[in-house]
């Protein structure tokens, strides 16, 4: 790890205000990502400001019609969250198996999806339910934010405060993980929303992406049979050691269909 | 025997002494220890495969903060510090020894793997260290790299050594070809498989760690580093690399998180530390990172075989031949030779009668991280390949697999029992563990299992592995014959005290065994000494006299026995002062569990008054000298053949190739337990680490750059808890005959057996053989699918 400076500012202003002033400044949330990636000396940035000493950041509100987290709420709480678990089961169940205790009770939903890694977890939910996401700045649709590999439509500086997630009518979510490291290989967040039927699937394509044929054909018949010869293209997805396009391709079919079997239950 | 001690002796599931500092956080590992004054050591490592070293700049990074010293390899040179070496030098086919290229501590003028050593930075801190590596500027003529052993010996290959033409270290072979021919021409039936055993990082807990300390007033230099062998690494270090007299060398191997092999060897980095603390009058101290673990630590494994059974018409092995290319990686390695040729191809008999066996073993080198001794060692290699044969034998002659074992096992009355492949097997009874293990994994009731699995989509299978393993290396004499640059003996010193407790120095070390535990059970059985008296010591060469170290499961066989011939002596002088005190002539006392008593009357002296005697001899045998200790050598008169039938039985799940372990059942025979709680611990952390090897675990290089591709633990996978079933375990044991506790070793047995019995499990339910470790989900799947068992499941 190489020296920086390290900032735990207690307000959204101040931290804007920090990263804005530092050469090479970085958000720091669950550290889950960043803090490896720094062990690892494979980031040196001048300035790292903490966001969770920013009250407002963190904690969990449930609405008749929506869930909304805190950026800095730890997947443990998501899990752990009796609310949660009533109003969008399959959340809460993704949350409870994003990595390993420890990841759980350090990672962020906001880190996570700030920094929308391809095999992360919660992008799924976030797209598949339709969530929309708040910043110091604005508001941006799911649609919207998740841009590609690592990339996310939030600008320099701006920060995720909180997620808004719609309460669907159902919603199941089954993820393959990478043997060794246990990432989403292939996961598939299947919704049924007030704005339709949804299916996202991460951990397949170098960003988590909406599977229209299948959303189409859930409309019609919302259940596993549905989804029996929908082929899914190899090409565009990930490949390497672990999975080939091809074995990733097809597993977005079969974790498609048993997140249909968990959202009916 | 004292009540105390009633309870902990030989065959007692007694908790393990050691466990207590290791579960508190209180164990005392090499990183912990910091020497007064001490410096830090930080590598640049090579980040191509091969490359020339064209030119090495330190100007910028010799100004960095810290820095007090950057060497090349050009200044280890100019000392004349000796290469590396490889212990045990295996003879061609022609007889000539193997090629043993140079292994510079630090590369000179090429580098030959990724994380090739090609400085060394000395600061005082690790971060100053490390910044000052980031600064060394190289300038690298980068080389077409080789890493495949199949690609390494085609004409026009790569070369990684300019002395070794072809980059072979050896074409070497073993048997009797012309019987074995013999038996292929008469055979009814042969079956030929390709098999792939994969390449393994054995990635211990604790990552290797080293400090370097020299003393100019009594020029003793200190070695603390994680070995399984400290004495042996002080002779190599004295005798080949420094010339150094082993007097003024001292090496502590302290707590040492687990090895698996990986520590038995002499590395470049402990040896840097030692050369650059006498250099510079200062401690040195390096400890691996995770990724400079992977990268360097000697990988296990890595063969290509062709092999062949020979069968006659009703299922009898008339002949095996087996053609295998080991990879050796860059550089041969400490014990590396041995692996592939006597640890390999003296166990291809297995617990057969198979007449004749012939085999051939080409060792390769490529641009890889060195490879070496691995957990089995060679025996898991030779068992991968007979049980994998023997199952597809038997399934091709659909005879049952149990049965074609039935009838090639060597039957319990042939003991001892010469091999064609130079072993005579001590004892063993293995048609009762097939018949064991058959009962507690309900093997005749499998068909039912299969059919029901089928029924809900998911493909069951189930695997024999019927495997022997030569442990207790070994006699000498034996080893010496065949190339070993070394004895196989083991000491053992037993020191009372005055007050009755006792130290016992033992060469073996434990990393994880324990030691502490079984060997203090032997001296509380032999001596009646509770077990709390008795002090284990081991890793330091200045406190325990010899030793030659742990490794082939043969600390209990050949270490326990030299504790065993230790106590023996300490019985004998204990009877003479026992005679004296009781008044009584010597021929007449008699010794049982701690009591020496006189034959026929009631007079008894317990061992503790005897040792109070010893050391308190105010009334004492006058030409008897005081005190109370021993020492003694063991060296075998054989190996000892621990064997044992493991049967796997796997679900896979035709959507997905997840292959589920639904039951384990593991019947092994180690000879007498000492402990059997830790005996089956052991047998537990194989299976892992042979199922490991079967499903998850394989060290990936990319073919045209060789890169490493699974330097972490994001894509080499380790066996975790959820891939594990439970098992069960059975015993059965025929005692060892040539040793005096009667035991056979039982920490490699395991990764052993696993890799074939769930191999043999995967493909039963595949239907097909040509499935490679690790059976990957990836693999699995793509097998189904060009089976096109998929269209059949949805």
């Amino acid at each position: 790890m190489y020296a920086f400076n390290y900032h735990r500012p207690s307000s959204l202003d101040d931290a804007a205000k920090l990263l804005s002033s530092a050469s090479d400044g970085k958000f720091l949330a669950g550290g889950q990502t960043l803090l490896p990636t720094l062990k690892q000396r494979l980031a040196s940035p001048s300035d790292v400001i903490d966001l969770t000493g920013i009250p407002q950041l963190s904690g969990i509100t449930v609405s008749g019609s929506a869930v909304t987290i805190g950026a800095t709420t730890r997947h443990a709480a998501v899990a752990a969250s009796a609310e949660v678990k009533k109003a969008i089961p399959a959340l809460a169940k993704l949350a409870s198996g994003i990595g390993d205790p420890q990841v759980r009770n350090m990672g962020t939903l906001g880190g996570s999806i700030a920094n929308n890694d391809p095999a992360a977890d919660y992008p799924a939910a976030v797209l598949g339910l339709c969530a929309t996401v708040h910043t110091n700045k604005r508001t941006i649709a799911a649609d919207d934010f998740f841009t590609g590999m690592f990339e996310t439509a939030l600008e320099e500086g701006e920060i995720v405060t909180k997620v808004e997630f719609p309460i669907p009518k159902r919603a199941g979510y089954v993820k393959f993980p990478n043997p060794a490291s246990r990432y989403v290989m292939v996961g598939a967040f299947v919704a049924e929303t007030a704005d339709g039927i949804r299916v996202a699937i991460n951990g397949a394509g170098p960003c988590v992406f909406r599977h229209t044929e299948m959303e189409a054909a859930l409309a019609k018949n919302f259940s596993p049979d549905a989804l029996k010869g929908i082929r899914t293209d190899p090409a565009g997805m990930n490949n390497d050691i672990h999975a080939s396009a091809e074995y990733r391709a097809h597993l977005v079919g079969v974790m498609a269909r048993r997140a249909v079997e968990a959202a009916l239950g | 025997m004292t009540n105390q001690a009633a309870n902990q002796g030989i065959g007692q599931a007694v908790r393990r002494k050691e466990d207590f500092r290791f579960l508190t956080g209180q164990g005392h590992y090499t990183d912990d220890i910091n020497r007064p004054g001490q410096l830090y050591a930080a590598f640049l490592r090579s980040p191509h495969a091969f490359a020339k070293i064209k030119s090495i700049d330190t100007t910028a990074a010799s100004k960095k903060p810290g820095v007090v010293a950057i060497y090349t390899g050009k200044d280890v040179a100019a000392d004349k510090v000796g290469g590396l070496i490889c212990g045990w030098t295996v003879k061609d086919k022609k007889g000539e020894p193997h090629k043993a290229p140079r292994h510079d501590i630090i590369a000179v003028e090429y580098v030959r793997h990724v994380g090739d050593q090609v400085a060394v930075v000395i600061a005082d801190t690790v971060a100053h260290a490390k910044d000052a590596v980031e600064a060394i500027q190289v300038d690298y003529e980068v080389l077409k790299p080789v890493v495949d052993v199949r690609e390494a010996v085609k004409p026009g290959a790569p070369q990684v050594h300019p002395d070794v033409p072809g980059n072979l270290c050896y074409d070497w072979e073993f048997g009797d070809k012309a019987a074995t021919e013999k038996a292929f021409a008469s055979a009814a039936h042969i079956t030929k498989l390709e098999l792939v055993n994969n390449r393994l990082s054995p990635n211990p807990m604790e990552p290797r760690s080293a400090i370097g300390e020299y003393d100019p007033g009594t020029d003793t230099t200190t070695v603390y580093t994680t070995s399984q062998n400290p004495h042996v690494l002080r002779l190599i270090l004295c005798a080949f690399v420094f010339g150094l007299p082993e007097h003024k060398v001292r090496v502590i191997a302290p707590d040492v998180g687990g090895g698996f092999g990986s520590k038995i060897f002499n590395y470049p980095e402990e040896t840097v530390c030692v050369w650059a603390a006498r250099k510079l009058k200062k401690p040195i101290k390096w400890t691996s990172d995770r990724t400079e673990a992977f990268l360097t630590d000697a990988h296990g494994r890595d063969h290509v075989t062709h092999a062949e059974l020979a069968l006659d018409k009703d299922g009898k092995f008339l002949g095996l031949r087996v053609d295998t290319m080991a990879n050796m990686g860059a550089y041969l390695s400490t014990f590396a030779s041995a692996v592939p040729t006597y640890l390999y191809a003296l166990l291809l008999a297995g617990q057969y009668t198979t007449p004749a066996i012939y085999a051939e073993v080409k060792a390769i080198f490529t641009n890889t991280t060195p490879v070496d001794a691995y957990r089995g060692a060679g025996r898991p290699e030779a068992t991968y390949v007979v049980e994998r044969l023997v199952e597809a034998a038997a399934r091709e002659m659909n005879i049952d697999p149990a049965e074609i074992r039935r009838r090639n096992f060597i039957p319990p009355t042939a003991f001892p029992y010469q091999t064609p492949v130079a072993c005579v097997y001590d004892s063993g009874n293995y048609a009762k563990a097939l018949d064991e293990a058959c009962r507690l994994a309900d093997y005749a009731n499998f068909p039912k299992r299969k059919a029901e699995a089928a029924r809900k989509g998911k493909l069951r299978g189930i695997g024999l592995c019927a495997y022997i393993e030569a442990c207790g290396l070994a006699p000498s004499s034996v080893v010496g014959s065949l190339g070993a640059g070394v004895g196989l003996w083991e000491s053992a010193q037993i020191r009372f005290n005055a007050t009755g407790t006792v130290f016992v120095y033992t060469g073996a070390h434990s990393h994880g065994q324990g030691h502490e535990t079984t060997f203090a059970q032997i001296v509380s059985d032999k001596l009646g000494v509770p077990l709390e008296n008795i002090e284990v010591v081991h890793g330091d060469t200045a406190q325990v006299p010899m030793g030659m170290g742990t490794y082939g499961s043969r600390s209990l066989a050949v270490g326990g026995s030299a504790i065993v011939r230790a106590a023996d002596k300490i019985i004998e002088k204990g009877k003479k002062i026992a005679a004296h005190l009781m008044e009584a002539s010597v021929d007449d006392v008699t010794y049982d569990k701690g009591v020496f008593s006189i034959k026929g009357t009631d007079k008894q002296v317990p061992m503790a008054q005897v040792a109070f005697t010893a050391y308190v001899p105010h009334n004492y045998p006058p030409d008897l000298e005081p005190g109370l200790e021993a020492s003694a050598f063991y060296d075998p008169s054989n190996f000892t053949f621990p064997a044992g039938v493991h049967i796997a039985e796997v679900e896979i799940d035709s959507d997905t190739g997840v292959t589920t372990i639904v039951n384990w059942v593991a019947v092994d025979d180690f000879g007498k337990v000492i402990n059997p709680m830790i005996v089956e611990g052991q047998v537990h952390g194989g299976i892992a680490q042979g199922i490991g090897q079967a499903l998850l675990e394989g060290v990936v290089y990319d073919q045209e750059s060789g890169q490493l591709l699974t330097a972490s633990f994001l894509d080499y996978c380790m066996p975790r808890a959820d891939n594990l079933p439970s098992y069960k375990i059975g015993m059965i044991e025929t005692p060892c005959p040539h040793n005096p506790l009667g035991v056979k070793g039982c920490g490699e047995a395991g990764a052993i057996a696993a890799p074939a019995a769930l191999m043999n499990a995967i493909t039963d339910a595949l239907g097909t053989e040509k499935i490679d470790m690790p059976a990957t989900p990836l693999k699995v799947w793509q097998v189904i699918q060009s089976h096109n068992f998929a269209a059949a499941a949805e």
